[in-house]
């Protein structure tokens, strides 16, 4: 009943919810933030295993978190340089 | 058994040095020996909050730099004998102490007390590494805002580096009308987003400045709202299920008023 009143005369969101729900997305980015020593590491290790089954140029590869409205991403582009049969052995 | 507390935020203001006057006083009163150790070196507060600010002569720096053993510096409360204060130097800055220096003295401290509680500084920096470095368990103050919030989840993650694993909350400054009316982020809130044990929820409470002015924490005043929640606090450190306050209700009337936005 109450919300309904408050609907009728047009009452914004209350701050509290406003403020439960920006603090989701803020804390997501927070968590994920990355040293750029971290995000190295990373590069090098995903070069290592892809590169164990692919032939790929470690020079055009790409990674990094993409942040997003409501999330975080870790996209990586990685060219393939050569495919063989099988995978690389 | 000896406890070595830390009381952190993050965030300045949000009310660690009153917490730390008020659950030393509280753990105190019920018969613990406590000491009070300050290391918001440069900004101490925590003299004035337990009424002790004229009876300083030494202080953590002369300790740590071994100019006195830390029994010259200790101050016992006036009231409360089981109570004493570390105080810290007003003049230095917090790089004075570092973390081994803090290890150290605390090793010490357990051996004569019970409670060792630390007031932090704000901040991340090395006052704050010194600070929890003796800790077995760290208290987390927050307030119910977005900043302070985020801030503590900070320092959440900052103490799972240092790899402090005993974790808990305080929520100060509640105010039940806003939370009442969705204008203020409410205990499910936060305990959904920062997911550690909360063992306390302290309202705002006019009787916490008007004590802070005397140099006596709420804890000894009955009326305090806030000082029942400390007692509360004091309660559960020791081990006793005592369950969370419910805050008196808003009148028909004012709900009244916050439908038609007065
Ligand atoms: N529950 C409360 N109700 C009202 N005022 C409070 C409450 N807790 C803290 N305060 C006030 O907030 C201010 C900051 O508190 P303080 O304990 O010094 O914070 P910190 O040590 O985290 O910087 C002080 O003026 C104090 O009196
Ligand atoms: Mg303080």
């Amino acid at each position: 009943m109450l919300n309904a009143l408050m609907k009728i005369f047009g009452k914004k969101e209350p701050s509290g919810k406003v403020a439960r729900d920006r603090l989701k997305v803020v804390l997501i980015h927070d968590r994920a933030s990355v040293s750029p020593e971290v995000m190295d590491h990373l590069r090098r290790d995903i070069l290592d295993v892809v590169g164990r089954y692919l032939d790929i140029n470690p020079e055009e590869m790409d990674i990094s978190l993409a942040n997003d409205e409501d999330s975080v991403a870790l996209v990586a582009n990685i060219p393939v340089t050569n495919l063989r049969h099988g995978g690389k052995r | 058994m000896s406890e070595v507390i830390v009381i952190t935020s993050g965030k300045g203001g949000v009310g660690k040095t009153t917490t730390t006057a008020n659950l030393g006083m509280g753990l105190a009163m019920r018969g613990k020996n406590v000491v009070l150790v300050d290391t918001d070196t440069g900004l101490r507060n925590l003299d004035l909050l337990l009424g002790l600010e004229n009876r300083i002569m030494y202080d953590l720096i002369d300790v740590t730099q071994g100019r006195v053993p830390y029994k010259k510096a200790l101050v016992r409360h006036k009231k409360v004998e089981n109570l004493f204060l570390l105080p810290t130097s007003q003049v230095k800055d917090k790089s004075a102490v570092n973390p081994e220096e803090l290890v150290k003295l605390c090793e010490e401290l357990r051996k004569e007390f019970d409670y060792i509680l630390i007031d932090c500084p704000a901040g991340i920096e090395q006052g704050f590494q010194t600070a929890i470095a003796a800790a077995d368990v760290a208290i987390v103050v927050t307030m119910p805002e977005i900043s302070a919030v985020r801030d503590a989840d900070k320092i959440i993650g900052e103490l799972g580096r240092a790899d402090k694993e005993n974790i808990k909350l305080i929520v100060n400054r509640i105010r039940p009308q806003m939370v009442e009316s969705g204008d203020m982020l409410d205990m499910d809130d936060i305990n959904d987003i920062l997911s550690i044990d909360c063992i306390g929820q302290v309202p705002d409470d006019k009787m916490v400045i008007t004590s802070t002015n005397r140099g006596e924490p709420c804890i000894t005043m009955d009326k305090s709202t806030a000082g029942q929640a400390y007692r509360n606090i004091v309660g559960r450190l020791l081990g006793e299920k005592v369950p969370f306050m419910t805050f008196p209700k808003e009148g028909f009337f004012s709900r009244l008023k916050h439908v038609f936005g007065m």
